[in-house]
């Protein structure tokens, strides 16, 4: 096992006390498999990525739980420890790829900074890899590129020059958070298909935040699903999008318009809003939110199987799973 | 870029060409006092009078009045003072600027460094004593007036301690020229230098602290740690260097004004013969022609300063370069 | 109403575009970042003057109309932006943001509104959009995105508009939140008789609401028609490649079909003949050269391409 977290929570001070953003997250992750984690904004699926890179830095901040990466405690390591893990072992990608290079630099420069930060290298030997790792990520042009500034490039350049650099120490684990968000359609479906391909050629495992469940749908073989920082549901994608477990998984894929097939007259939504972590409720988070809402809902579930997954809800347990998802395949 | 440079640079040409036009206009084109009796000085006798008026071209149409002017201030460099005695004006201008560069300069190099250093101590170590401490000494720098701190400095140095080992070395005061005595010089300047500076280091690294703690959110910031560099790194070069656009600014424009005659103070409390001390001679003595030559050449130096600054900006940030 | 516009000096980000908003539908502007669909939905309410073209609504041509005798026809007209936040001024109440168009703008029958006609429309209006009446107290950071925005429909609608140009309106919001969006423009249009034109750039979201489609690629129209014909049979390749690039929410087990090549050219310089041509799939020689123009096809739809995929 690649990567296994167990029981991850991640408090952080909020009013003069400590708020768990994330609690008790567990989840593993298999060598080159591609694990998905979906939620919608506040679920506290980019908390958890930064927890396993190490970079949650808010003064007061508490991490417990485990996080082992390759047999190694990661909670609670040294920095220089850390340091030496991140961009070498484990490396991330970022929402925004405009913001999330240094302005100032040229891209080229800012990839052989993490190469050279990691192994003796020289310069030239370092912008050469640097300029063949950008060619493998389909840039046109790779040394023209290179000698770019980040505002220069189209934002799909931007995003492969980005995975260029975290792939430059050709790291275990790529943790990709939200990496399309911020790009079109057209350009999303490139990188998408780049991230696919990682693990083939570079025997990658990938740990992909998004928000977006078609983007898991086609990118994950496994997908973790987090409401309000705790796991509703996880399991095989394939199993997970035909037959979901938790309410709100269901609910929240059938609040998605579909873009084929006839066109519902009212789109099935969630009534409400998630609830802010300090105001999470004792028992089931989604309790609020559901319709098959009951007494027992108040006691706080555990992961229970129910098919292929597992999931934090009672219903699997009383013996009274949700229906299958109807799809229609209808596509052109 | 070198576009960009050579259109700054005609910009910078245009501003100074504008500026001596509205000085001129100031001092000279009034309307309702007669500039010859204001060059010529109180109770100038009317021979004088003539002569001045004559020499001024102030009976001719002002094009050539302001030609005339610039003529003496930059060609011939015979603009007089009547009111001093017939001094010759721009020799005495250039006499004071080296005081004034040389004060100034050797400031800036110790606030630039001073500021830098405690800026970024401050920010690397936020929220912990060290940082609450030096941004406490910051604030102090701030608030304690130049003169004061000028005196105190002379009050300890030139007379109550000057005899211990600690500052006999210190000279008297006034100015020692680089080239005939370096060490000299350093030893003259020394003590002005670090009074000077003071004000600066406060003000500079609390900016600097703040632009580099503003900065810390920013995503690359993130990206530069995720990318496995060390702290010192990630602050030296990918903090530091997007957070110096403020910096630089204000540097730009406290440099030029302060060789342009803000140091008139510390000037004064030193007893250095600087381009501010020269100004507030002029004005207290209400002699013009020295007035605008003063006014001009401290123009002079903020319009360059702005010229300098604008092509660090270049240097510092390539999405300026490119105009976005 | 007829449209056109374009000839920017140095960037045409729209170029050329017509295009009618019939009574009581729902127009979609379809398209990916740089295509101009912002930018037309704000030509359309005047808030960006074409440098070039006509904007007529109801007859009246608002293209060159000075602000004076625009005011009036503003009312009829309204819109909602994507930042819900940005949008709402922090330090004022709700009900003052939501009665400023009222107060601003004279009653029906000419004369201003009294105090009491809007507290009584503030209190229809929260019932319309289905937020309680103690929100008007209460200032718009207390409020999550998708209640915010709940206000932002509110005001837009405070003076009964006919027309609303929505631009993004969903696209900053959480799937579950956006479900409850879309179904409150649904609702109102249902309920007030609206005409929408509604930018996005969420192919899904668009098919749901819209009765008509415009599909926009670098400050263009390359095709426009019914949503369902549009986005089931695409004619133009752009549009077809533009539908299999969105992921969907359902594991397939044939593999997906390769994405679209290369990013969206600079609009500061389209390429010659069909602006698509440097990432269409069918490409043929005709299409580097010759520009194509939008034309009828034998359904009704309209296309900008020589060879279309669909419709005929």
């Amino acid at each position: 096992m690649l990567l296994a977290v167990r029981d991850l929570t991640v408090a952080l001070p909020i009013g003069g006390r400590l708020v768990p953003i994330v609690e008790s997250v567990s989840f593993t992750l298999g060598a080159r498999e591609i694990l998905g984690i979906v939620g919608e904004s506040g679920s506290g699926k980019s908390v958890t990525s930064l927890a396993v890179m190490g970079l949650i830095d808010v003064p007061g901040a508490r991490v417990s739980g485990s996080v082992r990466f390759r047999g190694r405690e990661l909670v609670g390591l040294a920095p220089r420890a850390y340091r030496a893990l991140r961009g070498r072992e484990i490396a991330m990608i970022f929402q925004d790829p405009m913001t999330a290079f240094t302005p100032v630099y040229t891209v080229g420069r800012q990839i052989d900074e993490q190469i050279r930060a990691h192994q003796k290298i020289s310069r030239t030997d370092a912008r050469a890899r640097t300029v063949r790792l950008l060619g493998d990520m389909g840039v046109p042009d790779p040394e023209r590129v290179a000698g770019r500034h980040p505002h220069q490039l189209s934002g799909g350049l931007r995003q492969r020059a980005m995975i260029a650099m975290a792939l430059s120490c050709n790291p275990a684990l790529l943790i990709a958070d939200e990496p399309t968000t911020a790009l079109d359609v057209t350009v999303q479906a490139q990188i998408l298909d780049l991230l696919r391909g990682l693990r083939r050629e570079y025997g990658s495992s990938v740990l992909l935040i998004t928000h977006d469940m078609g983007v898991v749908a086609e990118t994950c073989d496994r997908t973790l699903v987090l409401y309000s920082g705790l796991v509703a549901e996880r399991g095989p994608t394939g199993a997970l999008f035909a037959q979901p477990g938790h309410p709100y998984t269901a609910a929240l894929l059938d609040s998605i318009p579909p873009l084929h097939g006839p066109r519902p007259a009212r789109l099935p939504s969630i009534p409400g809003s998630p609830p802010a972590p300090a105001e999470r409720p004792a028992g089931c988070p989604f309790a609020p939110r559901c319709v098959y809402v009951q007494d027992s809902c108040a006691v706080r579930p555990p992961l229970v199987a129910c098919g292929e997954q597992d999931v934090a809800c009672v219903l699997p347990a009383e013996g009274r799973p949700l229906p299958p998802r109807f799809v229609s395949e209808m596509r052109a | 870029m070198v576009m960009s440079v050579l259109r700054r640079l005609g910009q910078t040409l245009f501003v100074l060409f504008g500026i001596s036009v509205l000085v001129f206009l100031v001092f000279f084109a009034t309307p309702g006092a007669d500039p010859t009796a204001r060059i010529a000085g109180r109770n100038a006798s009317p021979e004088t009078m003539a002569r001045v008026r004559v020499e001024y071209g102030f009976d001719r149409p002002l094009p050539v009045q302001y030609a005339r002017m610039m003529e003496k201030l930059f060609v011939t460099r015979d603009l007089t003072s009547y009111v001093n005695r017939g001094q010759k004006v721009v020799p005495e201008i250039l006499e004071a600027a080296p005081v004034t560069v040389s004060l100034v300069s050797g400031a800036a190099l110790i606030w630039v460094v001073l500021s830098v250093a405690m800026g970024m101590t401050a920010a690397a170590l936020r929220g912990g004593w060290v940082d609450r401490g030096l941004m406490m000494l910051g604030l102090v720098g701030i608030s304690i007036p130049v003169f004061w701190l000028g005196q105190v400095v002379n009050l300890v140095t030139q007379s109550r301690y000057h005899d211990s080992w600690l500052f006999s070395w210190v000279p008297g005061l006034g100015y020692v020229p680089l080239t005939e005595d370096p060490l000299g010089w350093f030893r003259a300047l020394v003590l002005p230098w670090l009074t000077l500076a003071v004000l600066f280091v406060g003000i500079y690294s609390r900016v600097l602290r703040a632009d580099l703690v503003a900065v810390q959110s920013e995503d690359f910031m993130r990206t530069a740690r995720a990318k496995g560099l060390s702290p010192v790194r990630v602050l030296l070069v990918h903090g530091l260097r997007t957070s110096m656009i403020t910096f630089v600014s204000l540097f730009g424009l406290d440099f030029a004004q302060l060789v342009g005659g803000g140091a008139l103070l510390t000037e004064v409390v030193f007893g250095l013969q600087g381009v501010g001390r020269l100004t507030y001679q002029a004005l207290s003595n209400l002699d013009l022609p020295l007035i605008m030559a003063t006014v001009m050449y401290s123009a002079v130096f903020v319009v360059i300063a702005n010229a300098v600054v604008d092509m660090l900006y270049l240097f510092l940030d390539p999405r300026v370069r490119d105009g976005r | 109403m007829t449209y056109r516009v374009g000839r920017g000096q140095v960037l045409r980000a729209l170029d050329g575009v017509s295009l009618a908003v019939r009574p009581g539908e729902v127009l979609g502007l379809v398209g990916e970042s740089g295509c101009g669909k912002s930018t037309l939905g704000r030509c359309l309410l005047r808030l960006v003057q074409p440098s070039s073209g006509r904007v007529v609504f109801d007859g009246t041509d608002i293209t060159t109309l000075p602000e004076r005798r625009l005011r009036p026809l503003r009312q009829d007209m309204q819109m909602v932006f994507q930042d819900s936040y940005a949008a709402l001024n922090p330090r004022r109440r709700v009900g003052d943001l939501i009665a400023e168009p009222l107060r601003v703008h004279p009653a029906p029958g000419g004369g201003r509104r009294s105090r009491a006609d809007i507290a009584a429309r503030l209190a229809e209006l929260m019932d319309l959009v289905g937020l309680p009446q103690a929100a008007l107290e209460r200032y718009p950071h207390e409020f999550s995105g998708g209640q915010r925005q709940r206000i932002n429909i509110a005001r837009a609608l405070a003076l009964s508009p006919r027309l609303v140009v929505a631009d993004e309106p969903v696209a900053a919001l959480d799937v579950s939140i956006q479900a409850q969006i879309v179904n409150l423009f649904m609702d109102l249009r249902d309920r007030l008789g609206l005409t929408y034109v509604f930018v996005a750039h969420d192919l899904a979201v668009v098919r749901q609401i819209s009765t008509r489609v415009a599909v926009m690629y670098l400050g263009a129209i390359v095709e426009l028609g019914e949503a369902d014909a549009v986005l089931h049979h695409p004619a133009h390749p752009y549009t077809a490649a533009l539908i299999a690039a969105v992921p969907e929410p359902v594991v397939r087990k044939e593999g997906l079909p390769p994405p679209l090549r290369g990013d969206v050219p600079s609009p500061i310089a389209p390429p010659p003949g069909c602006r698509f041509h440097t990432r269409c799939p069918v490409v043929r020689d005709r299409c580097r050269v010759d520009p194509p123009v939008l034309h009828a096809l034998a359904d009704g739809r309209e296309v900008v391409c020589h060879y279309p995929l669909a419709g005929e």
